[in-house]
């Protein structure tokens, strides 16, 4: 069966996020007071598997081998 | 003795590294490129610094999930040298040779400019002709150089004398105005375990001959020959 799977990563709890800062720099010169801004990258992947489970469980290990580093990075799941 | 330096998609240090170890340090020095893995029984091996993949991604992650980097895991785990330099160190961060990440600086752009670096470990392979709390002159050139990691691998770090290089003022003082780019404790340069890994933000082979504005580089290179010879 295909998934469409969105897999989001981004910095964990605590952890400087340079960019982010400066966009919310940026959005403030344009006059929008914002409490927090925090960056994060979206994969849209979509992927054959056995079962909703499965292409979950494929997305993870990409997550753990390739799109997130642990250190500093949590990710999130959604397969539809 | 022979070193190899790997040429990745993107390198763009790796003919100043070969210049600097063939000519300058008169060592023999086989530029690989990556696809080619690694083929001879090499005495250590560089990853020099670039934008591999054009850094997509993370700075080094696509690099070392690369075959070659299984054969310089290989390699390391033989107990051979490795020292990763600038998008090198990165990639060894990323593959997990050494402890921590590379990541975005504090204030985010290309930082480019010489830095004042002060010796924490005299006594690895790749620094035993320096002279503990030397201050050494060494160019930066990154924009994912500040060093992250968990405080417990900080802790073990310190504690088993694995930071190589900090931060620091012309006189030695590790301080956070002199942290050009947020690293944590000011470390810019991280050993492996064993210590035969060495990944470094700072550049030695733009700091190899005074002509350059620096020759402080160039003991890095001269360390790990004489560590090769001894260990011969």
């Amino acid at each position: 069966m295909k998934f469409d799977v969105t897999i989001t990563v981004g910095l964990k709890e605590g952890m400087l996020d340079p960019e982010a800062q400066t966009i919310k720099n940026a959005i403030k010169n344009l006059g929008y007071e914002t409490e927090s801004l925090k960056t994060a990258r979206l994969f849209r992947v979509r992927l054959d598997a056995a079962n909703k489970a499965a292409a979950r469980k494929m997305a993870e290990k990409m997550c753990e081998r390739l799109l997130a580093n642990p250190i500093i990075h949590k990710f999130e799941i959604e397969v539809s | 003795m022979r070193f190899g330096v790997v040429q990745f998609g993107g390198s763009n240090c790796d003919r100043d590294v070969v210049y600097a170890l063939s000519k300058v340090c008169s060592v023999d020095t086989d530029l690989i490129w990556y696809k080619e893995r690694l083929k001879k029984n090499y005495d250590a091996v560089i990853l020099p610094g670039g934008f591999s993949y054009g850094d997509y991604l993370r700075a080094g992650a696509i690099a070392a999930r690369t075959a070659i980097m299984g054969d310089v895991v290989k390699h390391a785990e033989s107990g051979k040298l490795v020292l990763g330099i600038c998008n090198g160190a990165q990639i060894l961060a990323e593959s997990g040779l050494v402890p921590g990440v590379f990541t975005i600086n504090a204030y985010p752009k290309f930082i480019c400019k010489w830095v004042h670096l002060r010796l924490e470990n005299v006594i690895s392979p790749f620094t035993s002709l320096y002279k503990k709390g030397d201050v050494v002159k060494m160019p930066i050139a990154h924009a994912e150089g500040r060093y992250v990691a968990p405080a417990e691998t900080l802790s073990a770090l310190n504690k088993n004398n694995r930071v190589v290089f900090r931060f620091c003022d012309e006189n030695g003082n590790v301080t956070s105005d002199v942290n050009p780019n947020g690293a944590a404790e000011n470390i810019t340069g991280v050993l492996s375990v064993k210590n035969n890994v060495l990944a470094m933000m700072p550049h030695p082979e733009r700091s190899s001959e005074q002509i350059l504005g620096s020759a402080d580089g160039k003991r890095i290179f001269e360390s790990m020959i004489q560590y090769i010879e001894r260990k011969d």
